[in-house]
């Protein structure tokens, strides 16, 4: 069947699908990038949705978009779409902006009447004219297909109107020659508990799917990649997921049972939700009344011997650092998760941001340091959210996870690890020969890590506490010089943690004159323009932070090979001054984005190209 | 429940007690010890989880496990630690500031919740540790260093917040009685759910004689009752004054005066389920009628923490998978060769 038609062979394509937030535009992309995954693809998608839940139908505050690269060699969403599905012309204004040059759009044109095209302020009733738009636009009467399909259908007229994002998919699905097999499974298991919805969807899909096989004459039809990936099971994961399966994995590995104290908020809610499913693996997910009872109920837990977690976002954070102070102080595990997104304030709730980089490492009253650890992807996730834990357990402290919108709810294919891929988890239990003259603050002399004793454990009996303590005794203590040496203590338990984790490493061209470095979810748009920049004879390094206190002991030595730091960064220099102020004779130059979206390959390759044109 | 096994002496600890002499909490510190050997719960099974403000010292003068922790969020950490560690009996100790304002959220929402916890909640009416300013329980008018023309506000009655939040037990005593501190507090242990205890304390600082007007003992017989399930609600020196039904409302009545028999005379039913008559009780304040002492309710209800116990369980047994791995495998997959 492809073969007679125009088809374009790409290593990878990006969709994008944009509608109203009430299309099901994130369920349309969810279950592509899901089909995809399955026939071997890589995939990387980022929901890009507004904060309104339903904003006024057809309106330019209303619409959701979800983009997914899927293919080889993908790291990244995408930074611009070959293919855009419109569903209205607000959607379509919002989003044109994110087609390639020569990609395709298809809109539904039922959407376009002149009602429509007022709702998404046009003013003219040539919206594409309007838009200067030059592509190909494929115009597909999406909504009347739908409801021709349906027309047997014992549906009422909104529930049909509900399966125009299926017809949508049916026909990407045929663009990209996917198996409908495999889109009807998801659809089945989606909607397992409402048979009349799916029957009607599995009609409409076809319906999708036989239109574009009909209309080929008149588009590309692309044909995707796949990749040869290590052998072993694979998943499709989000970010969210991937922490909290991390946390889990984490909790197994320690011997501790998993605790979350949480409150809802965009975009770490997520978490919430898939703990508070694992009551099925022991796990105890607490919605607790405010974010400070969230955070404090996971002190508690702590103390009482749990593995603890706290989700949320910005906001969140900051009324949880007084009780993120408290377990410095009391030298408690504790894994604090940020799922950072646009601020100030409530700021862009739904919108991705490395903003809260400062906070995390500074934001308590006193000398309070921490652990701050940062996943670069949505499956390294999994592996920073088991990090935060081992760290947090094995050197009694409270540990910042900081992920972001954009990796929390990104996705990629995953492969499911075997039982043993990961280290134990081993919690630093008072020893037996020391439990006759134990005291709470004793700690290993070499590591500052104190003994964790677990309530109910007999001739462990002990009081912790906000007050200073007695660094011999544990007893509360205002001596000035005991404050000084504890604050010091605490510091150099935090400092030790270096030599317990992996050195920075050099990725694509080591040798080169000028290093990119990036920390957390930038690593998919670094890395490729990195790698871009080699293939086009442009020699750049690049090292990618995922510890950020302390540093990889290596940091210094790595830095001293370059002529050239760019840190490239989604806020206004938070961690190219935090390395600044480490390392003061490094040359640094910062690229920076603030507007709550990713950065795009482009500007990345664009921003170090200048610097390294400047002497 | 174990047998008696412990003295007082085992639940105290070796630091030094740093409250004013003279102090309310001292005689509350020594009524809990007591209760604690009463209740025969072993030390290293028993955690005191305390905010800040000067009852909240307390954790320190005790041979358990113990936490003094922020401002507020006693009961906040005290509900985590009781959900991870259920084995462990848990006492939550926070004054009127600690708990009624700064910590008033996490208050209320643990009583809903009916967490096992012991929730004591030390009265003196006044912030004692910051030197002398109003609470959220100072009467109107109150003159204090933040109020020097005297409070504009209304304070908070605790038990009223205790009903709202549909609590399941509220007992109420006198730092100066210790036989009632310590039965109040053996019932609180008693009870499954949230068991808050109010216990009126002076602060001989800043507060002196804030609670005289029921304590005094020349009046104290008139102007207090001890609520005891199953008793007739009788007080007075001679045990001849008695609390009847009015309507809707309570009336104090001298037995044998007006027509009034001990028949007429009201039985404490601390275990009814409606609290109606509970929070008629509760809010008696020892001027026209008596200020209510002893257990004043005490109902069985669905415990936070044996729920989810319950859920992990009957989750757990219907799921054919035990770790993560067995878990994501079971979910939708597939494979690479």
């Amino acid at each position: 069947m492809l073969e007679k038609t125009n088809v374009k062979v790409l290593d990878k394509v990006v969709v994008r699908f944009s509608g109203d937030s009430g299309d099901g535009m994130q369920l349309a992309g969810n279950i592509f990038t899901n089909v995809s995954a399955g026939v071997g693809n890589q995939v990387s998608t980022f929901p890009d949705y507004p904060a309104e839940i339903r904003a006024p139908q057809g309106s330019l505050s209303g619409v959701s978009g979800f983009q997914v690269s899927v293919g080889t060699g993908v790291y990244t969403p995408g930074d611009q779409a070959d293919v855009l599905i419109a569903m209205n012309p607000a959607a379509l204004k919002q989003n044109v902006k994110f087609l390639k040059p020569g990609g395709v759009i298809i809109v539904d044109i039922d959407s376009f009447k002149e009602s429509d095209l007022k709702k998404a302020l046009f003013e003219t009733d040539q919206p594409f004219k309007e838009l200067g738009i030059t592509a190909q636009v494929v115009e597909v009467p999406v909504t009347s297909m739908t409801k021709a399909a349906l027309a047997e259908s014992s549906l009422d007229n909104k529930s049909v109107l509900k399966c125009r994002n299926i017809f949508a998919l049916g026909l990407v699905c045929w663009l990209f020659d996917r198996p409908l097999e495999s889109a009807l499974q998801h659809l089945k298991n989606k909607f397992a508990k409402k048979p009349a919805i799916f029957e009607a969807n599995a009609k409409v899909i076809q319906a999708g799917f036989d239109y574009g096989h009909n209309i080929h004459a008149s588009v590309s039809t692309y044909r995707v990649e796949t990749e040869t990936a290590r052998p072993g099971k694979y998943t499709d994961i989000n970010g969210n997921t991937a922490t909290a399966w991390g946390l889990i994995m984490a909790s197994e590995k320690a011997g501790r049972p998993l605790f979350l104290g949480s409150y809802p908020i965009t975009p770490a809610t997520d978490i919430l939700h898939e703990l508070a499913k694992r009551k099925d693996l022991g796990v105890k997910a607490c919605q607790m009344e405010d974010e400070i009872a969230g955070v404090c109920s996971a002190i508690g837990a702590s103390f009482a011997g749990n593995l603890a977690v706290t989700s949320t976002s910005g906001p969140g954070l900051a009324l949880k650092s007084e009780g993120i102070g408290l377990a410095v102080m009391a030298e408690l595990p504790l894994v604090i998760i940020d799922v950072q997104r646009g601020g100030p304030s409530t700021g862009l709730p739904t919108k991705t941001e490395q903003t809260d980089l400062f906070q995390a490492l500074y934001g308590r009253n006193g000398e309070s340091p921490l652990a701050v650890v940062a996943p670069a992807s949505p499956t390294d996730c999994f592996d920073m959210a088991f990090e935060a834990c081992r760290i947090a357990v094995e050197h009694m402290t409270p540990v910042i996870l900081l992920t972001d919108a954009f990796i929390g709810n990104g996705s990629s294919a995953w492969r499911i690890p075997e039982a043993d891929e990961y280290p134990e988890i081993k919690p630093n239990y008072v020893p037996e020969e020391l439990k006759a003259t134990w005291r709470p603050y004793m700690r290993d002399e070499e590591t500052k890590v104190r003994y964790w004793a677990i309530p109910g454990t007999e001739g462990c009996a002990h009081r912790l506490g906000g007050l200073e303590k007695d660094y011999n005794t544990g007893a509360i203590s205002t001596d000035p010089v005991n404050h000084e040496k504890m604050v010091y203590t605490r510091k150099e338990k935090i400092d030790h943690i270096a030599k317990d984790i992996p050195a920075l490493e050099v990725l694509c061209n080591p040798d080169a004159d000028t290093l990119i470095v990036g920390w957390g979810g930038t690593f998919g748009h670094l890395y490729t323009a990195a790698e871009e920049m080699n293939k086009a004879g442009k020699n750049v390094a690049f090292a990618h932070f995922r510890y950020i206190n302390p540093l990889p002991a290596n940091t210094a030595e790595v830095f001293a090979k370059y002529k050239r730091v760019v840190v490239a960064e989604l806020n206004t220099g938070q961690f190219a001054d935090y390395l600044q102020a480490k390392f003061p004779e490094v040359k640094i130059s910062r690229i920076n984005k603030v507007q709550g979206q990713p950065f795009l390959v482009k500007e990345i390759i664009d921003g170090v190209t200048k610097i390294m044109e400047e002497k | 429940m174990e047998e008696l096994k412990y003295t007082a002496a085992n639940y105290k600890s070796d630091q030094s007690v740093r409250w004013c002499p003279g102090c309310g909490d001292h005689a509350i510190l020594n009524s809990l010890h007591k209760a604690m050997a009463t209740v025969g719960i072993a030390p290293h099974k028993t955690a005191v989880i305390s905010g800040i403000g000067c009852s909240s010292r307390l954790p320190y003068y005790m041979n358990t496990y113990g936490f003094h922790t922020i401002h507020g969020r006693a009961a906040a950490i005290a509900t985590g630690f009781k959900v991870a560690n259920p084995e462990m009996t848990v006492w939550q100790i926070s004054g009127d500031g600690d708990g009624l304002a700064i910590g008033g959220n996490h208050f209320i929402h643990a009583v809903r919740r009916n967490i096992d916890l012991n929730m004591l909640l030390l009265n003196n009416k006044i912030y004692g540790l910051t030197k002398g300013q109003y609470s959220p329980t100072s009467d109107r008018g109150f003159v204090s260093k933040s109020s020097p023309y005297g409070t504009t506000e209304d304070p908070f009655i605790p038990a009223e917040l205790v009903f709202g939040a549909r609590g399941n037990f509220f007992a109420r005593s006198i730092d100066v009685e210790l036989a009632t501190t310590q039965e109040v507090l053996v019932a609180a242990a008693q009870h499954k759910g949230a068991s808050v205890v109010e216990i009126l304390q002076n602060c001989v600082i800043f507060n002196n004689g804030i609670h005289n007007y029921i304590t005094d003992k020349e009046f104290r017989a008139e102007r207090t009752i001890h609520l005891r399930h199953g008793e007739k609600m009788i007080f007075g020196k001679e045990g001849n004054m008695g609390l009847v039904q009015d309507g809707f409302l309570l009336k104090a009545v001298e037995i044998g005066k007006d027509g009034y028999t001990m028949d007429d005379v009201l039985v404490h039913d601390a275990h009814c389920k409606s609290n109606f008559l509970h929070q008629q009780l509760a809010m008696m304040d020892g001027h026209e009628l008596p200020l209510a002492v002893g257990v004043i309710r005490d109902v069985e209800g669905l415990t936070y923490n044996e729920e989810i116990e319950k859920q992990v369980a009957e989750v757990k047994a219907k799921k054919n998978f035990s770790s993560l791995r067995d878990m994501i495998l079971a979910g939708e997959t597939w494979e690479v060769k």
